[in-house]
């Protein structure tokens, strides 16, 4: 509704002197332009990343860089082992024909036509041009599994995005519920505690928050990560606000027919506020999946690490290589993009009513 | 309801919400009844309830807030408010030890050592002149990205307000970036901007000329500044066009009526009624801005040299990257940081009071 109301507002305003029959005024030009201009701005790099993985080595260092990528074609030769590159060749005697290498010896190249194998050609370098087809490099995703602990990474990011959000859902759910239905001594002083925490984030409190996980033993370890960060005050808010909205009446007729309060609250409360919950755990499952310095504090061992740590260590090791370091950050924003590609929805309207907030 | 749809076209759409909203709220009980991992679910859940039973018979209905309340309150505790009382002892001792009982007591030293400074405004005539480095690069790039990204926020939501087809896509597509991990996108854009990148290709072939971005100090700042700008102002974009869509439409109706023009509309309707949101977004990203870490950190590292170590960067550093392990420093600089945040955190609690009580 508000969507409708606001979709005349503006457009009101703006279209004073628009002229009729429906035609483009100068303002829908400049507006659809400066849209069109943001989809490449946000698009463009992502999918330039994703075709950047999919190139070989050899074609990354290539500059100008290509928009696809391409590999050079190569054939097999009878009686003779492995793949020779093929080439066109642009001048001397041999113009016009497709070439393969055999070998290259300074500025002068080996070559055979691959129809008549045995005749050896002496081709000058600067006469050959490769031929090249598009064709993804697919190595550079197997290489992955083959040859770092990637599957390692994937299972700790999952299992500290799933555990800490199933936590997160169910304490911050049970925090909102008290402080919506329930009228008890000290409800304000809750509230006002929970905003508190709101002035403390992580990122100020790193050394004591240390000593307490290395105290409890949580110290490289997964539930380190989890634990801490389970309750979150924008979480208890945003569920509040929304069981607020809740009729008394339901759960007073729940308690008249003698359900207990956990009852109320797992069998009628959760339930009703499955959007809002839906909201919360894509809101965490963002965070958790995403969150950087507390886990790089928290675990030291590269088996321990997350994506995200993985991605950042290899990025120094990697430094030379950019088709794994590629492939793997593909690897990492692939899950959140899928999320997002089926609840692009509810993330809008949860953002837009916590950051409200 | 059912007469009000039969009524026909009069007014369906004031009716429509409701409508959905019960249909929603049916079908999620519904759905919430089959699959067998919620199954196991609901006997755990009915295993809690034993003692949540015991517990409601103990201490009556509205004691048991408390009981709801307990696991959320704990973690609290533990993770936040105790926390920040720590980390007043450990920025008062010394020494790389994490026990508390093993580090000597050295008062305020930590802030003197952070403090002394001939002039504040030079950061080489300082001791920890990399801790007033940071503290400089960090209030630059707060102003510059904060100013920068509500700027284009503000402007994109004001575009995807108006009668925009395809605009849940566009607003989709600004959103887009906020999703991606802070790795992600730094080494997205590290990947653009490398030297023989697509950006050095694309300047080449202009005439314009390439340049080695994230080499020279002035460039990766303001490429950290661009990069955090993309990243987050799909978000900030998100909440103004909730606040422009919250204005009540009558406003602009008896605006037209008037006759007003649409620049004096912009500045006399929407933009004070927009002014609440506009100064939340503006403190919730002054608070994101000053903890600014993770893309930077991942992007450049810091570099080149200190020009983008901002100061969580140096926290970090001196309590856990290097050794030794200066955690007394890094929570007398954390206090610091504590002391900015809950300085603009009130500032935001003030202006919601100020705003609600007209």
């Amino acid at each position: 509704m508000a969507n409708t109301a606001g979709r005349m507002t503006l457009w009101q305003m703006l279209t004073a002197t628009r002229g009729k029959n429906g035609k483009l005024h100068w303002t829908d030009w400049v507006s659809y332009s400066y849209l069109i201009l943001g989809v490449f701005l946000m698009f463009f790099p992502v999918v330039w990343l994703v075709l950047s993985s999919f190139k070989t080595e050899a074609d990354l260092q290539r500059y100008p860089p290509t928009f696809l990528p391409y590999q050079q074609i190569t054939v097999e030769l009878p009686g003779m082992d492995g793949q020779f590159p093929l080439f066109e060749i642009t001048g001397g005697e041999h113009e016009g024909k497709t070439l393969a290498q055999l070998r290259r010896v300074g500025l002068v190249a080996q070559m055979v036509d691959p129809s008549n194998p045995d005749e050896r050609l002496r081709i000058d370098i600067a006469d050959r041009q490769p031929v090249q087809e598009v064709r993804l490099a697919v190595e550079n995703y197997t290489g992955l599994f083959e040859r770092f602990n990637f599957l390692r990474f994937f299972f700790n990011s999952t299992f500290i995005t799933v555990a800490a959000t199933l936590l997160m859902l169910l304490v911050n759910a049970m925090a909102a519920f008290a402080l919506s239905k329930y009228q008890f001594r000290g409800r304000t002083a809750v509230l006002l505690l929970v905003i508190g925490t709101l002035m403390i984030p992580q990122t100020v409190v790193l050394v004591p928050l240390f000593l307490i996980v290395t105290e409890m033993g949580m110290l490289n370890s997964l539930w380190g990560v989890i634990i801490p960060g389970a309750a979150t005050p924008t979480g208890v808010f945003l569920l509040r606000q929304y069981m607020i909205t809740i009729p008394d009446e339901i759960l007073d007729a729940a308690r008249m027919d003698k359900a207990s309060e956990w009852k109320i609250f797992w069998r009628i409360i959760v339930p009703l506020s499955a959007p809002a919950i839906a909201v919360l755990a894509i809101l965490a499952i963002m965070w958790r999946w995403n969150d950087f310095l507390w886990p790089l504090i928290v675990l030291t061992e590269s088996e321990n690490f997350t994506l995200q740590l993985a991605l950042n260590s290899f990025q120094g090791e990697l430094q030379t290589e950019w088709s794994s370091l590629l492939a793997m950050t593909v690897l990492t924003l692939l899950p959140i993009a899928l999320v997002f590609m089926f609840l692009q929805k509810y993330i809008a309207t949860g953002i837009a009513s916590t950051g409200g907030k | 309801m059912a007469t009000d749809t039969q009524t026909g076209a009069s007014a369906p759409v004031s009716h429509e919400p409701i409508d959905a909203s019960v249909a929603a709220r049916a079908q999620t009980i519904k759905v919430s009844r089959d699959g067998i991992a919620l199954t196991a679910l609901s006997a755990v859940m009915r295993l809690i309830e034993v003692p949540f039973l015991a517990l409601q018979r103990m201490l009556g209905i509205n004691k048991l807030a408390w009981v709801f309340l307990l696991p959320n309150l704990l973690l609290f505790g533990l993770f936040a408010f105790l926390p920040i009382i720590l980390n007043g002892f450990y920025a008062m001792t010394g020494g790389d030890n994490v026990l508390l009982q093993d580090r000597p007591y050295i008062g305020a030293q930590n802030f003197d050592l952070l403090s002394s400074c001939d002039n504040f405004l030079d950061p080489n005539s300082c001791l920890q002149d990399k801790f007033w480095r940071a503290v400089w690069n960090t209030t630059w790039f707060v102003t510059l990205q904060v100013g920068i990204m509500v700027g284009f926020s503000l402007l994109t939501a004001l575009i995807l307000n108006r009668e925009i087809r395809a605009r849940g896509f566009f607003r989709s597509v600004f959103f887009f970036p906020v999703l991606l991990s802070p790795v992600v996108v730094a080494l997205i854009w590290k990947w653009i901007l490398q030297r023989e990148g697509v950006l050095n290709a694309f300047l080449d072939w202009t005439g314009i000329g390439g340049y080695n971005w994230l080499i020279d100090a002035d460039w990766a700042f303001a490429w950290t500044v661009f990069l955090s700008v993309w990243a987050h102002m799909g978000f900030y974009t998100l909440i103004l066009l909730a606040g422009l869509q919250a204005i009540p439409r009558d406003v602009y109706e008896a605006a037209t009526m008037d006759r007003a023009s649409a620049w004096r509309t912009f500045t006399k309707i929407t933009l004070p009624l927009l002014s609440p949101t506009m100064l939340v977004v503006l403190v919730l990203a002054l608070i994101k801005g000053v903890q600014t870490f993770d893309e930077v950190y991942a992007f450049t590292g810091g570099g080149p040299g200190t020009a983008t170590t901002f100061i969580i960067q140096y926290i970090y550093e001196e309590g856990f990257a290097g050794a030794p392990r200066l955690f007394g420093l890094a929570a007398a600089a954390s206090l610091m940081v504590a002391g900015v945040l809950v300085l603009l955190t009130l500032v935001q609690l003030w202006i919601n009071r100020r705003n609600v009580d007209g």
